[in-house]
């Protein structure tokens, strides 16, 4: 019984019915219904700016054959809807026809509680927590100029009907803690961001005054920045710091190792597995399993259990990234990336946390090791073009390296690469694996879901830097 | 189907006389209903199709100075009686800001909607199917084209209605035609994708089919198996689908809440030289059929036209109410941000700007998010075209372009092929001396 579709116009039986006789002549299929309430509260200029409370409740009615998608969605949930959401597939799909592959996975995985962050927090606590971490910021220095401080708070329950009456479903909590620091000094101004977050309630994310750390760290970076120097354009080594760095990783060959790209053939990786794709010792992971992580999630938005797929183990690419679509149409099993943003969003393959393993070697070898580089500890974010395999990603904290030793910090560069080779260019592997401190959101067709990355220190022989000097 | 206005009447009624009752002094509610159809296409066969319908509500409720916000998709009268009594009593605890307030009567909007916002011409699916088909088609008679990540074709039509409790009730239909092409070619081992997008209020307005196709296959071919070039400080010439981004990262910089809170490298320059004298950018909200054309914005406030910079010359902020109160300054209807924002025509052609220098670089795609705001550094991977004597001679990429916007600024030189094909345009732009990091 749909627990959802409770105080609505739409009755479990009903929907069942629908779901069943719309899908039966398709490969595949679901109805998704989706509940979500979500809180921001933003501080900015010190004052309580805004505080947006959300409530959304929709489903998505998707059937798909052979490599035909049909999807309807509406936020009206009323027998009268979903039929003509049906007939709306059914005119898609009317001159296909398919078998319903009923197999799906089953779990009991819990990897977060059925806890609502929203309202296991007073909103009275919660603004005098964003008041206290303005203040604190600012008194941190006078150079402090603006502090804007936000807390972003998400329930998501979803459920999944399958044709036949099956009914999935997880009930998912997220919390985010931003905070934005800008400096001013001489004339030059400069900001800090910093944030952390996961799939707990606010509180455990508070424990020993840790909103200091976040506003000490946004504090850091804008300081660090304030000093730094005009950026050298042109080839070097680059050492990466360990955590948040590993976007590199996500832009780099995680999209590229995406299902659908692959199927259909438009990634620069679609014939390379089996084939050696990176250094030994590169081992490249997407894990949804991991405790109350960002990107961790029970069950993927199509009903799979999510798993730890190896992507590349040992530089030779082992996996994609699959939904049920794409596996299908591949001829192997979904690895439970089957994401979406909304109720009102198609499935894709998308990343869950993508992790490289850590190696032996240590950051300080890798710092001596390089007459000219850089150090890049810190990114804004990054973007790439799948087909060509070039990526970029925008430092946020970086230092130059000289004769081995860190130097003065430089300006915001970005360093642009080609995926399929840079993960050859790896020298080392450092003994430091971190998991970034839940921020990322990560970007594909017009649709925003969260993940999380994580990696080691690593040095890398030949990245493109970009800067104003020559 | 969308419903229409007096149904989003009826609704934004409920919310207000709800929220009056609870106890606030004001409120400010946006009921919005729209429908969109797509269809997309990948290798000239039907990929998928999807429709969505959507509903929603987001009311603002203020006490005095203590504001707070609700929005849902859930239109049920029981739930709105919950959404509205939480909204209140959020409200009551927020602390209050002395620049809350609903937005001036006398800047409410009171003419006449006479712009061409919307076309009611509906497509079939299978209308809109052969469409894109057709684009792919066109695409594929091209022989380097090899494959493609699917093409798409787009339609949605809306409605709104923004009321408030000052008296403010007024909406209207608006109505968007989209079509993308995005095509893979191939040769010698070189592989890439390009694409070309039309989008207009009216169907009679986007690209043909066959336009689409071809313009897309041509950048995707013209791309293959490019070469990086050394680190040199060379002159850019901007495409024009990535010189309005500089308008775009403008705007952003002289936003009113930006300039509030310090954190633009624009502040204080108003009436100061930011472009060089040829230099005239404007941001005009009555242009019939245009994209970013609207009577008013979020906040119900008339849209007047701007001209933003004059000869170089910083003229005037985007500002809505809020904002525009921290500066002492009145809205001018920007609280949705620009409307139809461009730069005016230069005084060369296309031809005198890639024969202006003996080298230059020609950036047809940028990547990457190296835009900062505060203090104007500029950072970007991209992509595009060696031009030699006056020809384009091979494709470029693996690189990045960086500067100053402050210098990037003053070293602009438009040429004179604007066309108002999005609702921020801009004619192609050469920027002389930037940084290119390469091999």
């Amino acid at each position: 019984m749909s627990t959802l579709l409770k105080n609505t116009e739409l009755t479990s039986e009903r929907a069942d019915s629908i779901v069943s006789e719309t899908l039966n002549n398709c490969d595949d299929g679901e109805l998704y219904i989706e509940d979500t309430k979500s809180e921001t509260i933003v501080l900015d200029d010190n004052k309580i700016k805004s505080s947006n409370y959300t409530s959304d409740l929709g489903y998505g009615f998707r059937a798909v054959t052979g490599d035909t998608v049909a999807y309807s969605h509406s936020n009206e949930i009323s027998e009268k809807s979903l039929k003509n959401s049906s007939e709306n597939l059914k005119s898609t799909l009317k001159n296909n026809s398919g078998t319903y592959n009923s197999e799906i996975k089953k779990t009991n995985q819990k990897l977060y509680k059925d806890v609502d962050p929203i309202e296991s927090k007073s909103m009275k606590s919660k603004i005098e927590l964003l008041n206290n971490m303005n203040e604190y910021a600012r008194s941190k220095d006078s150079s402090v100029k603006q502090v804007t401080a936000s807390l972003l708070a998400e329930k998501k329950n979803v459920e999944i009907i399958r044709s036949g009456g099956e009914l999935l479903s997880d009930n998912r909590p997220l919390v985010r803690i931003n905070m934005s620091v800008m400096v001013e000094k001489n004339g030059r101004k400069e900001t800090g961001v910093f944030g952390i977050g996961g799939r707990q309630d606010y509180d455990e994310y508070l424990k020993n005054d840790n909103w200091k750390k976040v506003c000490d760290e946004a504090f850091r970076i804008a300081s660090t920045n304030i000093e730094s120097k005009p950026s050298l354009a042109g080839e070097m080594k680059v050492v990466l710091g360990p955590g948040w760095p590993a976007i590199l990783i996500h832009e780099a060959v995680g999209h590229g190792l995406e299902g659908d790209f692959n199927r259909k053939k438009t990634s620069a990786f679609h014939d390379l597995v089996g084939k050696k794709v990176a250094s030994d010792g590169v081992t490249i992971i997407d894990d949804g399993t991991l405790d109350n992580r960002r990107g961790s999630l029970n069950i993927d938005d199509e009903g799979t259990p999510t798993e730890r797929t190896v992507l590349i183990e040992n530089g030779i690419l082992k996996n994609f990234m699959q939904d049920r679509l794409n596996a299908r149409l591949m001829n192997t099993k979904s690895t439970g990336n089957g994401r979406r943003e909304s109720y009102k969003h198609v499935v894709m393959p998308r990343m869950r946390n993508t992790i490289m393993l850590g190696g032996s070697n240590n950051q300080e070898e890798m710092i001596k090791s390089v007459d000219k580089g850089i150090f890049a500890v810190s990114f804004g974010g990054g973007q790439v073009d799948i087909t060509s395999g070039k990526f970029v990603f925008n430092c946020t904290e970086a230092y130059e390296i000289i004769n081995g030793k860190i130097g003065s910090p430089i300006k915001g560069a970005t360093l642009i690469g080609d995926g399929p080779s840079s993960l050859k260019e790896i020298l080392m592997v450092g003994n430091d694996m971190m998991l970034d401190p839940g921020i990322g959101t990560c970007g594909k067709a017009g649709q925003g879901v969260p993940v999380g990355v994580g990696q080691p220190s690593l040095l890398i022989n030949n990245m493109t830097v970009g800067g104003t000097q020559l | 189907m969308i419903k229409d206005q007096e149904y989003l009447k009826k609704i934004a009624d409920i919310c207000l006389s709800k929220s009056k009752k609870l106890g606030s002094s004001d409120a400010n509610i946006l009921v919005q209903s729209s429908v969109s159809e797509n269809v997309n296409v990948r290798n000239k066969k039907l990929d998928g199709s999807e429709r969505s319908e959507n509903l929603g509500v987001v009311l603002t409720t203020y006490l005095g100075k203590k504001k707070s916000s609700i929005a849902s998709s859930n239109l049920k009268e029981s739930n709105l009686d919950e959404l509205v009594n939480r909204c209140i009593e959020t409200m009551k605890i927020t602390p209050e800001d002395e620049y809350n307030s609903l937005p001036d009567k006398d800047l409410h909007f009171k003419g006449l909607k006479d712009l061409d916002l919307y076309d009611e011409t509906h497509l079939s699916n299978e209308d809109k199917i052969n469409y894109i088909k057709e684009a792919e088609e066109e695409a594929f008679s091209n022989d380097k084209i090899i494959n493609t990540n699917g093409s798409g074709f787009g339609e949605n039509k809306s409605n709104f209605l923004l009321a408030n409790s000052n008296g403010f009730a007024d909406g209207y239909k608006t109505s968007q035609f989209t079509a993308y092409c995005e095509v893979v070619s191939k040769s010698n081992g070189s592989m890439e994708r390009d694409y070309e997008y039309t989008s207009k209020r009216f169907y009679s307005d986007i690209l043909k089919p066959k336009q689409l196709g071809s313009i897309a296959a041509d950048h995707a071919v013209k791309k293959l198996n490019p070469q990086k070039i050394k680190s040199e400080k060379i002159s850019l010439i901007f495409d024009k689908r990535i010189s309005k981004n500089f308008l775009s990262i403008f705007a952003s910089a002289i936003s009113s809440s930006a300039i509030a809170k310090g954190t633009t490298f624009l502040k204080d320059k108003l009436n100061q030289q930011v472009f060089n004298p040829e230099i005239n950018i404007q941001d005009h909200g009555n242009i019939r059929k245009a994209n970013g054309s609207r009577y008013f914005d979020s906040e119900g406030i008339a849209v007047v036209n701007l001209d933003l910079i004059k000869n170089g010359i910083l003229q005037d902020y985007l500002i809505d109410t809020y904002n525009g109160k921290k500066i002492n300054r009145k809205s001018n209807g920007r609280a949705s941000g620009t409307t139809n924002l461009y730069f005016q025509n230069g005084s060369k052609t296309f031809e005198d700007l890639i024969k202006s220098e003996n080298k230059i670089l020609y950036i047809k795609e940028t990547i990457g998010h190296g835009t900062n705001i505060i203090n104007g550094d500029y950072s970007v991977g991209a992509s595009g075209m060696m031009i030699e004597n006056g020809e384009f001679s091979y494709p470029v990429s693996e690189i990045t372009i960086a500067g100053n916007l402050n210098n990037i600024f003053k070293n602009i030189t438009l040429a004179d092929d604007l066309e108002f094909n999005y609702a921020t345009n801009s004619p192609t732009m050469m920027v002389e001396g930037m940084v290119v990091g390469g091999k």
